[in-house]
């Protein structure tokens, strides 16, 4: 059986050379939607939040776990809206 | 169910990757956000959905402050002010991450748990203090040059050493509390000193790299609390922030280290050695020459942001094209104050996006040019970076405006760009100089053409 973390590693490896590929073919034009839209998906941490504040365990990770969640969505909510607002601005030139 | 849940982030991560395809091109971009963002919600219903969880209160209240906090400061935020917003969020972004991997500690936790909980830690301390460091600087709520001092290595030196040491003695498993505060006080520390010896020119590069770390937490915290989506999504991010570091570093011509550590444009100014005369113009008679112009270039830098000339500038495009002027736009990749500001400033303004040209693609219709505008650039547009050696900027691809018949050059004094560098380009026969406020001075051009 081959362990947990040799899973993860790998999910590591293949995702970061994708990542790479994906990214590189961001024109210029972009890069600023591009940066905001990857904050908001960092905010992916919320998933991690939420599993860590809801265990009812014991305070103190009820307490990070809420800190996390209220932080790590500001960049969700934030990031996936402002870069909404910012993508709706790119027109073509009409005619 | 939790194969349910897990397979729910399989998904999740598929969108994400999916959406981030999308932003390949302007026309598909903002349906690519959409359903990263789709990716996001469905990864958050299933974590809710975890049968671990018993305390909803303690998620909602977390969810209803942030989303409220985020939602408002999204609709709120001027587009010039983009590059502050975008630290501060990879400023929360470390944070939370910083916060999880320390929820995730428990006394009984492996080692390989530990190391994971230390990466988290330490990534997303750097970029949460990094990022309010940055922060501060593009807002200009501190002093955005470079803060050098003596021994500034060996403090640096130091507070490594001191994050490896309680780092290792952490995950050796002795007792935990002590060592795990002095983690995150060193890593809130470092975070302050690697950001602070970067001055405010060089911030497309700091901020895309905590952009970067920002991912990169999230991925290491993936790794502490055993998720995958966390991982896929966190290398996701941290691989675009590399990829824009890169990028950026390119188009300075600078390795990264060199960004990091030199302390670049904190004030010392070589002997100036330009030859020549500086010859302004005035704004009536850059519009006689304007009028008969029929190619324009304009080049816009970090000075139209500040002067927040982009609207005026799209009001004197539309009346150049009226007149049968083609116009285009050259933006260099490290214009303005992070990749891509121009961009958003200009398409904020209603300049379409095909009209906004890349360095590698004005650069060869220079020569074609009657008239190239340089609003508020200075060492994007520098000559001595492709003519003289000695310059500290020698060797950085810049747009070569002065291969055009005119360059008309907006400035507001004779003061040097944020490199501290003269410019040859101010003195050169072809050279006007337009000085003045930039917003004032198109505002000026555009009366003359009324």
């Amino acid at each position: 059986m081959i362990p947990a973390e040799i899973f993860l590693t790998f999910i590591l490896m293949l995702s970061i050379f994708l990542g790479f590929e994906l990214i590189s073919k961001v024109p210029a034009t972009l890069h600023t939607p591009l940066m905001s839209g990857a904050n908001a998906i960092s905010g992916i941490t919320v998933v991690g939040a939420i599993s860590l504040a809801g265990t009812g365990q014991h305070d103190l990770a009820n307490w990070l776990g809420a800190a996390a969640v209220a932080l790590a969505s500001i960049n969700v909510v934030g990031g996936y809206l402002v870069t909404d607002r910012m993508l709706a601005m790119f027109k073509k030139k009409e005619g | 169910m939790d194969i349910l849940i897990q397979f729910a982030y399989v998904v999740s991560a598929a969108l994400f990757i999916y959406g981030l395809k999308q932003l390949g091109s302007p026309a598909t971009a903002r349906r690519g956000n959409s359903i990263s963002a789709l990716g996001m919600l469905l990864a958050v219903v299933a974590a809710l959905l975890d049968q671990g969880i018993v305390d909803f209160q303690w998620i909602v209240f977390g969810f209803v402050i942030g989303g409220a906090i985020g939602g408002a400061a999204a609709r709120m935020v001027q587009m010039t002010a983009m590059p502050e917003m975008v630290a501060l969020f990879n400023g929360f972004g470390g944070l939370a991450s910083l916060l999880v991997g320390w929820a995730a500690f428990s006394p009984s936790s492996e080692t390989f748990t530990l190391v994971t909980i230390i990466l988290s830690i330490l990534i997303g301390g750097v970029t949460f203090t990094g990022s309010m460091v940055a922060y501060g600087k593009l807002s200009e709520k501190i002093d955005s040059g470079a803060v050098l001092f003596n021994g500034q290595q060996v403090v640096n030196s130091l507070i490594v050493l001191g994050i490896v040491l309680s780092a290792v003695m952490f995950c050796a498993g002795s007792g935990g509390g002590f060592w795990l505060f002095l983690v995150i006080t060193l890593s809130l520390v470092f975070g302050v000193m690697v950001v602070i010896p970067i001055g405010g020119a060089d911030m497309p590069v700091v901020i895309s790299l905590l952009n970067s770390y920002s991912g990169l937490a999230a991925c290491a915290a993936g790794f502490a609390v055993d998720n995958n989506v966390l991982i896929v999504a966190g290398s996701l991010v941290g691989a675009s922030g590399i990829v824009l570091t890169q990028i950026m570093c390119k188009a300075m011509n600078r390795s990264l280290g060199n960004v990091l550590f030199s302390g670049f444009g904190s004030g010392k100014v070589e002997e100036s050695t330009v030859e020549g005369e500086i010859k302004p113009i005035t704004v009536e008679d850059a519009y006689y020459v304007l009028e008969a112009a029929s190619n324009v270039a304009i080049v816009p830098g970090y000075g139209m942001a500040v002067a927040q000339a982009q609207h005026v500038v799209k009001e004197l495009t539309e009346l150049l094209e009226q007149n049968g002027t083609e116009v285009n736009f050259g933006i260099h990749p490290v214009a303005g104050r992070m990749p891509g500001h121009m961009n958003v400033l200009l398409a904020e303004a209603d300049v379409p996006y095909d009209q906004l040209l890349e360095m590698d693609d004005i650069n060869p219709r220079m020569e074609n040019v009657d008239v190239a505008i340089v609003i508020g650039a200075n060492d994007v547009v520098n000559p001595a970076a492709r003519e003289s050696e000695s310059s500290p900027i020698y060797g950085m691809p810049i747009i070569n405006v002065d291969y055009a018949r005119t360059v008309f050059v907006l400035k507001r004094s004779m003061a040097s760009g944020f490199a501290g560098i003269e410019n040859p380009l101010f003195y050169k026969d072809n050279t006007r100089m337009l000085f003045g406020d930039a917003k004032d001075s198109i505002g000026g051009l555009i009366r003359e053409f009324n």
